[in-house]
């Protein structure tokens, strides 16, 4: 029960930090001060808060997790790929964000986007959509919070019960505090998190009597597929590569771009984002590989069991049975069982501190919610106009409640594991729809109808890939389904871990024919207005 | 020329991410890491490296001008 009174100490600073940011506040009743801190973050803050509002329960939970079970390909998957993508993303796109935002007053992207292509119901098909998205990103961190609460206290917490503390906690802070607690709570948990990787590496290190001798003995066992890629194929491999793509099309993610005080801070934020990745994703994918050695936990050897059964006799059973063995052998939980074994008890609870700062990143998709629903929706039709904008925020503080509570409703039911909602919904949905963003700022020919075009195709790829998995069910590990070939190429798989087109992961093809709609429904529909143009890219042409 | 050098050594890292080489092997670097981990940690540090590049020569420098320009305007007119 100590970590989890260390935990709960932790979530009271947190809840403090938010408090503590409503009172510098105090007395602004700005839209621009509350939704993005009136675009003051500086060099450090922004740094470390941009970055934790991208490391989820995904980072610590579901990259262990998801290592233990698949080997060390998960780094290379998300954390390299990410490395690389994410930096380029921030540089070459959230600068230029940047700089609209502050030059024509920017909150959210539709708002750059109804300016850009001069549309306005549009612009609130993409708002839908991206809302529609963002959501299960929420229901994550909530999810993690409960499941964290619950190892921690060895059972005491239940599930429901710490997804529910989590929840309060983090809509607490967001409510009180805005963009400016977020970000000094994120910092604040950023730097909590990077000291968690090196600190659980070391002590889980030296409880395992060190990392040679559990290496080696996994390399002799059959479980030596782990050290190598072999449970993963090339092409699922190179799919990966489009999902960070996601990153700077989350709204939470482009948001934070418009709080930076100057387009110095990005400097750092680039440079520094693939070592802030390295230091926390490698511990956390080291360790889920090596909790394969360890033998004295009960509960990782039913995983063990579970993963075993399933891969020995999954193809006889029924696909219920599959999904309780997949359940089972679930490893979201796997860093926590290694604490609580080879921690001392206070450390236990310090780290396990560290991880609830990286589950509770779900304040930044939270608030960008908010701002997106009282900008893109209640300020533009008219509410900022009639209410003011006192009235405005409170809007978005009342929108903070109902979206938290929507998300702990939805996370009580969910199946899923952290891993697999995030991936399958959210981030390929939000791959899918960055062409929005290329083409809006390097594209002079884009138009609103190519907008229009990229945000439907996307809606009905996420739909159709959430429907085809949840109609065919999972096969057993092993070789893949094909439901539709043509000419002997297998067109559409459903495969043990979700569903492939072509042998790549739907993102490939979801990314690709969005930057194909755009260039051909823009290219044969009327450009914007030349004096629009030019406000974007200089001199007509 | 410097901006199609960065942009060639953009697209090298990304082809070096696909390390096909190391796909198969087990080997253990310092007798505990895996080949395939430690050649993505080696990744990252390479990435930091291109973004450190990117950042000196080929910062988007007019953004601040741009930027400062409007806000003098709308420092002469308020």
């Amino acid at each position: 029960m100590i970590p989890a009174i260390v935990v709960f100490l932790y979530l009271a600073a947190v809840l403090y930090i938010g408090i503590f940011a409503f009172r510098r506040a105090r007395g602004k009743e700005e839209a621009e001060d509350y939704f993005l801190a009136s675009r003051s973050l500086g060099p450090f803050v922004f740094l470390f808060s941009l970055f934790g509002t991208n490391m989820t329960a995904f980072a610590i939970l579901g990259s262990s997790g998801h290592a233990f079970n698949n080997g060390i390909v998960t780094f290379g998957l998300m954390a390299s790929s990410s490395g690389l993508v994410i930096p380029l993303t921030i540089f070459l796109i959230g600068t230029r964000v940047w700089a609209l935002g502050k030059k024509y007053g920017f909150m959210t992207p539709v708002q750059m986007f109804r300016d850009r292509w001069e549309c306005s119901h549009i612009g609130t098909v993409i708002f839908a959509v991206q809302a529609a998205m963002l959501v299960p990103y929420i229901i994550i961190g909530i999810m993690g919070g409960g499941t964290t609460l619950y190892t921690i206290s060895g059972g005491t917490v239940p599930f429901w019960f710490g997804g529910a503390i989590v929840a309060m906690v983090v809509m607490s802070y967001v409510f009180f505090g805005g963009m400016r607690g977020t970000a000094w709570v994120n910092t604040f948990q950023t730097v909590l998190f990077l000291c968690f990787g090196a600190i659980a590496l070391i002590v889980i290190g030296v409880g395992m009597g060190g990392f040679r001798s559990a290496a080696q003995a996994i390399q002799a066992s059959p479980l030596a597929t782990l050290l190598t890629r072999e449970r993963i194929s090339p092409y699922y491999f190179f799919s990966y590569t489009f999902i960070p793509l996601s990153a700077i099309a989350f709204p939470h993610i482009l948001i934070f771009c418009l709080t930076a005080r100057k387009i110095t801070q990005f400097r750092k934020t680039v440079i520094f984002y693939p070592i802030c990745i390295l230091a926390i994703w490698l511990p956390c994918v080291f360790l889920g590989v090596m909790a394969n050695r360890v033998t004295d936990i009960p509960q990782i050897r039913e995983k063990q069991e579970a993963r075993r059964v399933l891969a020995t006799q999954g193809r006889t059973m029924q696909p219920e049975q599959r999904d309780e063995l997949r359940e089972k052998s679930a490893g979201d939980d796997v860093i926590m069982l290694l604490l609580q074994r080879y921690a001392p008890l206070w450390l236990a609870g310090l780290l396990g501190a560290g991880i609830m700062a990286a589950v509770m990143a779900s304040d930044s998709q939270i608030l960008a919610l908010s701002t997106m629903f009282t900008e893109d929706v209640f300020a533009f039709y008219g509410g900022k106009t009639r209410f003011g904008e006192s009235v405005q925020v409170q809007t978005g503080r009342i929108f903070i409640i109902l979206i938290t509570l929507f998300a702990y409703a939805v996370a009580l039911q969910a199946p899923e594991t952290i891993f697999e909602l995030a991936i399958q919904y959210a981030f390929s949905g939000f791959a899918s729809l960055s062409p929005l963003l290329i083409a809006a700022l390097f594209w002079r020919v884009s138009t609103k109808w190519g907008a229009l075009a990229v945000t439907l195709w996307t809606a009905a790829a996420v739909i159709a890939v959430a429907a085809f998995q949840s109609l065919v069910p999972a096969p057993a590990p092993g070789p893949s389904v094909v439901y539709w070939s043509l000419g002997g190429t297998e067109v559409l798989t459903r495969t043990p871990g979700g569903t492939a087109v072509f042998g790549f992961m739907p993102v490939v093809p979801m990314v690709l024919v969005s930057a194909l709609l755009m260039i051909v429904v823009s290219l044969a529909t009327t450009k914007p207005a030349q004096t629009t143009i030019a406000r974007y890219f200089g001199g007509a042409r | 020329m410097k901006r199609i050098l960065l942009v060639v050594a953009v697209a090298a890292l990304y082809v070096l991410h696909q390390d096909i080489w190391f796909w198969r092997s087990s080997y253990l670097v310092f007798g505990f890491i895996p080949i395939g981990l430690f050649y993505h940690a080696c990744f990252s540090v390479a990435a930091a490296l291109l973004m450190w590049l990117l950042v000196t020569f080929a910062w988007p420098a007019h953004l601040e001008q741009e930027v400062e320009e409007v806000e003098r305007e709308e420092g002469r007119t308020s």
